[in-house]
């Protein structure tokens, strides 16, 4: 792969005066395009006119792996797909897997699931707008919303031992109960988090300097959100209502109470909020799922190797990112025959092309930032 | 589970009678088998019908031919749906979606790099997660080469 | 060249030199180990865990390590991640970029030898060591912040023991073994009396090897 870009040809503007487009290239190695993404950027002065994000510098062939691991070794694969919300492609691997093999899960199974995923979209959400808004020069909102996220992991990790990669939905239910005093902990990281937010709400996005930089930048319209399959956040920015939690339901998501925020302008500034206020909600569903969470077993006892039938199954959750789709293809032998991520970030990151151009070059690491893409599960 | 398949089967009867005898239930979920030359246009009648999202596309490797997959979904009806058609191992082409759904672009790249499987009318068919010089399509079954280490049969 | 090295050149030709190289030596090495200013090479999962490691719980800014995502800026790369064929090149030339003197810490099990990924990848290099010397290899899936911290500390140690002058060099260890041979035949090697203490390997790793081993390595330290 070379990295050397084809310079154009100089044109003459309208006083005849030779203007060269400057072709600009970022990445595969910078700060602010949130791990590997690469853009080449087409400039007329200061204003872009042609995006063209490549990616692919992550590549790692998890797709090909899976269909030489049994069922159950796929999932620690899926953990490094989306390596800042690692619990939702467990989830969504594992749902797949029940419906192909029919296996029923315990309902405390599946409200620990609802717990650990809705404290995951917190940290993701708290990574995302700590780095958007780092890119854009507000560094100290990183700091808080790092500590945020901090807190977060180390529940995860007296949960299952570990900060990142978590392994901890499996087939059949979760891998462990929680510890003594674990649920008490969550509710009051929740209690406090919802202050913390306020907080960063008028630390950020109050900040005329957020808005100058953010409002009105990436507009996407509702319209082609949809026909360009954007989802999740990036979605509900532009006011689409879709969430997979209420219009898709699956899990215990129906018995709770929650409200999906939605965005008007569908600009940077408005995909921003949405998550904040999504984290909000899950403040909400966390609290609802403890309350009405019941002692039960956490697993469903399963043979170590797993042999659905021939079939086919397609599950899909709402990860922080949008709508995560696992799809797998059993041909009855102990290794899933095909395994297919459908990534929410993948399909958001391919808006950057029609959203970018029209701004100026320092607007590209604000509008990537407000499409979050983790580049895990954009190049699998 | 069943019920809401069968509503949709009802509502496709309803809306647009060409559609409705390609339409089956396959292992819980809602399919739709088209044979490739009509794949364009039964792909354009479903998004008239209100499949107004492309969710994903893929293709799964068969030992006598590519299965392309599609999964669409609807706000209005909603539903989601499969969408299957068969592509020939020896000449892999089947149209592109990108007319219909924008969505389709990076998607119905990946499959062109991973599968092979080229697709007409696509605006920019190139390989994306794979450097330009790479040889094969790794996902195909017979996918072989020396740098790949096989892991060991442990089970 | 810098000056320090003309200085270390100069000294070790005059008679009686080398008792002010080992002062000077000190104050160099000291000097540059307590600062390691790092180049953030975070491609996948392990860069999650080197961003925790430099934010405010483990805060490794205490050790004078500051992340600087500029390859003129910086002392030692820390490969935080996966690196594929694609990626290589990138990495390649970043390093390249890096000015002398400098290090490489292979953060994650990925960067040591392709992790989790070593088996049926078509894409994933198994190891940065098959194209860049490293120092110091970091264990996990991912290593927690504490390991890199413990890395640091690691790395200040082998930056302890360089020499300005060039006939004092230290020769750098630039790859795995490939055969279980050659592993175990590093093994022995490593076995000398002063090396059975609980850090032993990473201090030992790069002086006790087979110069054959060592040939290949391109660049001077
Ligand atoms: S070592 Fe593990 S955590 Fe680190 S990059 Fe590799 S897979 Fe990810």
């Amino acid at each position: 792969m070379t990295l050397e870009i084809e310079s154009k040809e100089a044109t003459h503007d309208t006083d005849g005066l030779p203007v060269e487009e400057l072709v600009v290239n970022i990445g595969p190695s910078h700060p602010s395009t949130h791990g590997v993404g690469r853009v080449v950027v087409h400039l007329d002065g200061e204003v872009m006119t042609h995006v063209e994000p490549i990616v692919g510098y992550l590549h790692r062939g998890i797709e090909k792996m899976s269909e030489n691991r049994t069922y159950l070794q796929v999932v620690p694969l899926t953990d490094r797909l989306d390596y800042v919300g690692s619990m939702y492609a467990n989830w969504a691997y594992c749902r797949a897997v029940e419906r192909l093999a029919g296996i029923s899960v315990p309902e405390r199974a599946e409200y620990l699931r609802v717990i650990v995923c809705e404290l995951q979209r917190i940290a993701s959400h708290m990574m995302a707008l700590g780095s958007a808004a780092g890119d854009t020069g507000a560094a100290t909102m990183f700091i808080y919303t790092f500590d945020e996220r901090e807190r977060i992991i180390e529940a995860f990790e007296e949960l299952c031992g570990s900060r990142l990669t978590y392994n901890y939905v499996r087939p059949g239910g979760v891998s462990f109960d929680v510890p003594e005093g674990w649920l008490d902990n969550v509710l009051a990281f929740c209690a406090a988090h919802r202050d913390k937010l306020t907080e960063m709400d008028k630390l950020f996005f109050g900040n005329v300097i957020a808005k100058g930089r953010l409002k009105g930048i990436g507009v996407l319209s509702a319209e082609d959100a949809v026909a360009w399959g954007a989802s999740g956040p990036v979605a509900r920015g532009s006011g689409v209502n879709w969430d997979l939690r209420k219009h898709d339901t699956y899990s215990v998501y129906p018995r709770f109470d929650f409200d999906v925020p939605t965005g008007s302008n569908g600009d940077a500034y408005d995909r921003g909020r949405v998550r904040l206020f999504e984290c909000y909600e899950s403040c909400r569903i966390i609290e609802q799922a403890i309350s009405q969470m019941t002692e039960g077993p956490v697993k469903t006892p399963l043979p170590r190797l797993l042999r659905p039938a021939p079939g086919e199954a397609y599950s899909h959750i709402e990860s922080a990112r949008g709508s995560l789709g696992v799809y797998v293809v059993s041909d009855g032998t102990p290794r899933p025959y095909r395994m297919h991520v459908r990534s929410p970030a993948f399909c958001n990151l391919a808006l950057l092309k029609i959203l970018a151009p029209g701004h100026m070059l320092a607007d590209l690491v604000a509008v990537m930032g407000s499409l979050d893409p983790v580049f895990g599960e954009v190049d699998r | 589970m069943s019920d809401h398949l069968e509503e949709l089967r009802e509502r496709i009867s309803e809306l647009d009678p060409t559609i409705y005898p390609l339409f089956s239930i396959e292992f819980g979920d809602a399919v739709i088998a088209v044979p490739l030359d009509d794949l364009l246009v039964t792909m354009h009648r479903l998004r008239e019908l209100g499949f107004d999202r492309l969710g994903m596309v893929t293709a799964v490797d068969r030992p006598e031919f590519f299965v392309l997959v599609y999964r669409l979904h609807s706000r209005a009806l909603s539903a989601g749906l499969f969408v299957k058609a068969k592509v020939h191992k020896e000449d892999p082409v089947a149209p592109s979606m990108f007319e219909v759904w924008p969505a389709a672009d990076w998607q119905e790249r990946e499959v062109f790099d991973l599968f092979g499987i080229d697709f007409e009318g696509h605006p920019d068919l190139k390989r994306i997660f794979l450097p330009d010089e790479f040889e094969g399509h790794p996902l195909r079954k017979d996918y072989d080469h020396p740098r790949v280490i096989r892991r060991p049969d442990y089970i | 060249m810098a000056l320090v090295d003309r200085i270390g050149t100069s000294l070790e030709r005059t008679p009686g030199g080398g008792i002010i190289l080992t002062s000077v030596d000190a104050l160099v090495d000291w000097s540059r180990g307590q600062s390691l200013w790092a180049m953030p090479m975070g491609t996948a999962c392990c860069a999650m865990e080197f961003i925790a490691a430099s934010f405010s719980k483990f805060d490794y800014d205490r050790l004078g390590t500051f992340p600087r995502p500029d390859p003129r800026h910086c002392d030692v790369m820390v490969l935080a991640g996966t690196i594929t064929e694609k990626m290589k090149p990138a990495i390649q030339r970043l390093w390249d970029q890096m000015p002398e003197p400098k290090w490489a810490i292979a953060m994650g099990n990925c960067t040591v030898s392709g992790g989790i990924f070593y088996y049926d990848s078509y894409s994933v290099v198994r190891g940065a060591d098959e194209f860049i010397p490293v120092d110091v290899y970091i264990a996990g899936c991912p290593p927690r912040p504490e390991s890199l911290i413990d890395a640091v500390m690691q790395l200040r140690e082998l930056v302890h023991e360089e020499s300005i002058a060039p006939g004092k060099r230290r020769e750098r260890n630039t790859k795995l073994p490939r055969s279980k041979a050659e592993a175990n035949e590093r093994m022995e090697a490593m076995r000398t009396p002063e090396s059975d203490g609980p850090h032993a390997p990473a201090k030992v790793v790069n002086k006790e090897f087979p110069s054959d081993v060592i040939a290949d390595e391109g660049g001077e330290v």
